[in-house]
C-alpha cells in the first residue's frame, strides 16, 4: 500500500512535473495571468491527466506496439473534447476565457507522458492516481504561478481587490510584466531554484542520470 | 523501486490479450483495436456535443442578451447574474427590421419584417445563408463584411411606463485580425450613442482587445452618433485628441482596430444599414405602430 502511495504523493514535490520534469511550461505561461483561469485549467488537466491513464492502462494489452501513440493520442484528444464541451455547458464564462488552452490540454507533455511512460505499464488504479498525482503537482506549480501573477500584476485574487491599484487611486503600482508570458518563467525559475535549495536531491540526481 | 513494482503488476496482467486469444501486434488485430477505438472515441464525443448542445445554446443566448443589457447601460456587473436576464428583458422588446437592399429606393428598407419569426430567427446564420443574405455593393461596405443577412433584430428597451428609452442596434464590422461583433445601443432621439459593446472578435489582447475594456468604452454614451440630416459623424480619432461631441479616442497601439469600430458604426448606422429604419424613427413610425 505503501506504494501506492507514492505513486499519488511524488510526483506532488518530490518528482513534481513542472519543477523537476520541466513538462507543461507552455499551459503554465498562457493560463497563469488569473488565478481563477489557472484553477479551472489545473482541474482539467488533472482530470483529463487521471482518465486518460487509467483508460489506457485498461487496454494497454491490447493496443498494438505499432500505432501506439496514436492510440493515446485518440484517447486523450477525446477526453479534452469532452472536458471542453462541459466547460462550454456549466462555466461559460471561464470557457470563454481559457478558449483556445483547453482544446491545447491534447498538446500538454505531461498527460502524454504519463500515458506512455506510466499506463501503459501499470494496473488502472495505479495509472488513476499516479494521473492525479502528476495532475496536482501541475495545478500546484499552477496556483502558485497564478496566485503572484494576478496579485502583483492586477492587484486582485480570484477578481477580489487586494492591493488598491495607482490607477484607481490607491497606492500599488501594478508591475505589467506579470501580465506578459515571460514573468511565468522567471516565476517557475524561482521556483525551481527554491526546491533545489530545500531538497538537493532533485539536482544531484540530474548530475548523476 | 518503482520500476520492480511496474514489473509485479505487468507479469500479474499481461496475459489478458492473451488469455482472449487476441494478437493486437498482428497486422489484422492492429487495423481491428484502430477500428474499435475510433468508434468508440466518436460515439463519446459526439454524445457529448449533442446532450450538452441545448445547454450551450442557452448560454450563448445569454451571453448575447446580457451584452445587450450592458450596451444600453442597464447591466450592472455587481448585482446582476445570469439569472436577472430574463427578468431584465421584460422591459425589452425585440422586432426584426428589414435591412435596405442595394438599390436605394426599396420602400421596404426600415420597416419591421412581420413574416419572421422573432424567437426562431437565427441572424448569425441567416447572414452566412445565401439565401437570406445579400452582398454589399464595394463601394458601399466600408465596415468590410462584403455580405449581410437582409434582416436584422433591433432590440427596443423601454421604460417603466412603456415609453422608447433605447434603441440597441447589432453591428459587425472588420478589425485588424477578425470580425468583431457587438452591440450599440441609441438613445430614443437616434442620434446620441447610450452605450456601445463588443462581445466576440479575435484582436490582439492589450491592444486592439481593449475594445471590451469598460474604460475604454465608458467615453461613449452621449457622444452624437448621427447629425440632423440622419448622416453618421461618428469619429474615432487618433487617441487623446478627441474634443468635438461627436468624436471618441481611439485606443493607444490599435489604431487599424479603432478604423475598423468607426467604419463599422458608419455602416451600420448609414444608409446601407439601419439609417432607413432610424428615419422612421424619428417620423415616428415606430410609436405609430405600437
Amino acid at each position: 500500500m505503501a506504494k501506492t502511495k507514492d505513486v499519488l504523493v511524488d510526483p506532488i514535490f518530490k518528482n513534481n512535473p513542472i519543477t523537476l520534469q520541466v513538462l507543461g511550461i507552455c499551459s503554465s505561461l498562457a493560463v497563469t495571468t488569473q488565478l481563477d483561469k489557472a484553477i479551472v485549467m489545473a482541474l482539467a488537466v488533472t482530470i483529463v491527466t487521471a482518465f486518460s491513464n487509467m483508460v489506457i492502462s485498461l487496454i494497454r494489452d491490447f493496443i498494438p506496439s505499432s500505432i501506439r501513440i496514436i492510440v493515446m493520442m485518440t484517447v486523450i484528444s477525446s477526453l479534452v473534447i469532452l472536458v471542453d464541451q462541459l466547460l462550454k455547458a456549466y462555466v461559460p464564462t471561464v470557457a470563454d476565457q481559457l478558449s483556445v488552452f483547453v482544446g491545447l490540454i491534447i498538446t500538454n507533455c505531461i498527460v502524454m507522458g504519463r500515458a506512455e511512460a506510466f499506463a501503459s505499464k501499470n494496473t488502472p488504479v495505479q495509472s488513476f492516481l499516479d494521473g492525479i498525482g502528476n495532475g496536482v503537482g501541475y495545478s500546484l506549480i499552477l496556483l502558485v504561478i497564478g496566485f503572484f501573477r494576478e496579485l502583483l500584476g492586477s492587484g486582485t485574487l480570484l477578481g477580489y481587490e487586494v492591493l488598491k491599484l495607482s490607477t484607481e487611486g490607491g497606492w500599488y503600482v501594478r508591475n505589467g510584466l506579470m501580465l506578459t508570458p515571460p514573468s511565468a518563467f522567471f516565476l517557475i525559475g524561482l521556483l525551481i531554484w527554491a526546491i533545489r535549495t530545500y531538497d538537493p536531491a532533485q539536482y544531484k540526481r540530474d548530475q548523476t542520470a | 523501486m518503482q520500476a520492480e513494482t511496474n514489473q509485479e503488476t505487468d507479469v500479474a496482467n499481461k496475459d489478458m490479450a492473451d488469455d482472449v486469444g487476441f494478437e493486437p501486434n498482428s497486422t489484422s488485430g492492429t487495423i481491428i483495436i484502430a477500428l474499435v477505438l475510433c468508434l468508440v472515441c466518436s460515439l463519446v464525443v459526439s454524445t457529448a456535443a449533442v446532450a450538452l448542445r441545448p445547454m450551450q445554446d442557452q448560454n450563448r443566448e445569454n451571453k448575447k442578451r446580457r451584452n445587450v443589457l450592458i450596451s444600453a447601460g442597464i447591466w450592472d456587473k455587481a448585482v446582476h447574474t445570469d439569472g436577472n436576464i430574463e427578468e431584465l428583458f421584460k422591459n425589452v422588446e425585440t422586432i426584426l427590421v428589414n435591412l435596405p437592399s442595394p438599390n436605394q429606393d426599396d420602400p421596404q428598407a426600415g420597416t419591421i419584417n412581420e413574416q419572421l419569426n422573432v424567437a426562431s430567427y437565427n441572424q448569425r446564420k441567416a447572414s452566412k445563408d445565401p439565401e437570406q443574405n445579400m452582398s454589399i455593393l464595394a463601394k458601399d461596405d466600408v465596415a468590410g463584411i462584403k455580405r449581410r443577412e437582409k434582416v436584422s433584430a433591433v432590440y427596443l428597451v423601454k421604460d417603466d411606463k412603456g415609453a422608447l428609452k433605447t434603441i440597441v442596434l447589432p453591428v459587425y464590422g472588420k478589425g485588424l485580425w477578425s470580425t468583431l461583433y457587438g452591440f450599440l445601443a441609441l438613445e430614443a432621439d437616434t442620434r446620441t450613442v447610450a452605450g456601445i459593446t463588443f462581445y466576440e472578435h479575435a484582436e490582439t489582447p492589450g491592444l486592439g482587445g481593449e475594445v471590451d475594456n469598460p474604460k475604454w468604452k465608458a467615453q461613449w454614451p452621449e457622444t452624437v452618433a448621427v447629425d440632423e440630416n440622419g448622416a453618421p459623424v461618428l469619429t474615432v480619432t487618433k487617441p487623446g485628441i478627441a474634443n468635438a461631441d461627436n468624436e471618441i479616442n481611439g485606443i493607444s497601439g490599435a489604431t487599424i482596430t479603432s478604423n475598423g469600430v468607426q467604419n463599422t458604426i458608419e455602416y451600420w448606422l448609414g444608409l446601407d444599414g439601419f439609417g432607413p429604419f432610424l428615419e422612421r424613427v424619428r417620423n415616428g413610425e415606430l410609436s405609430a405602430k405600437n
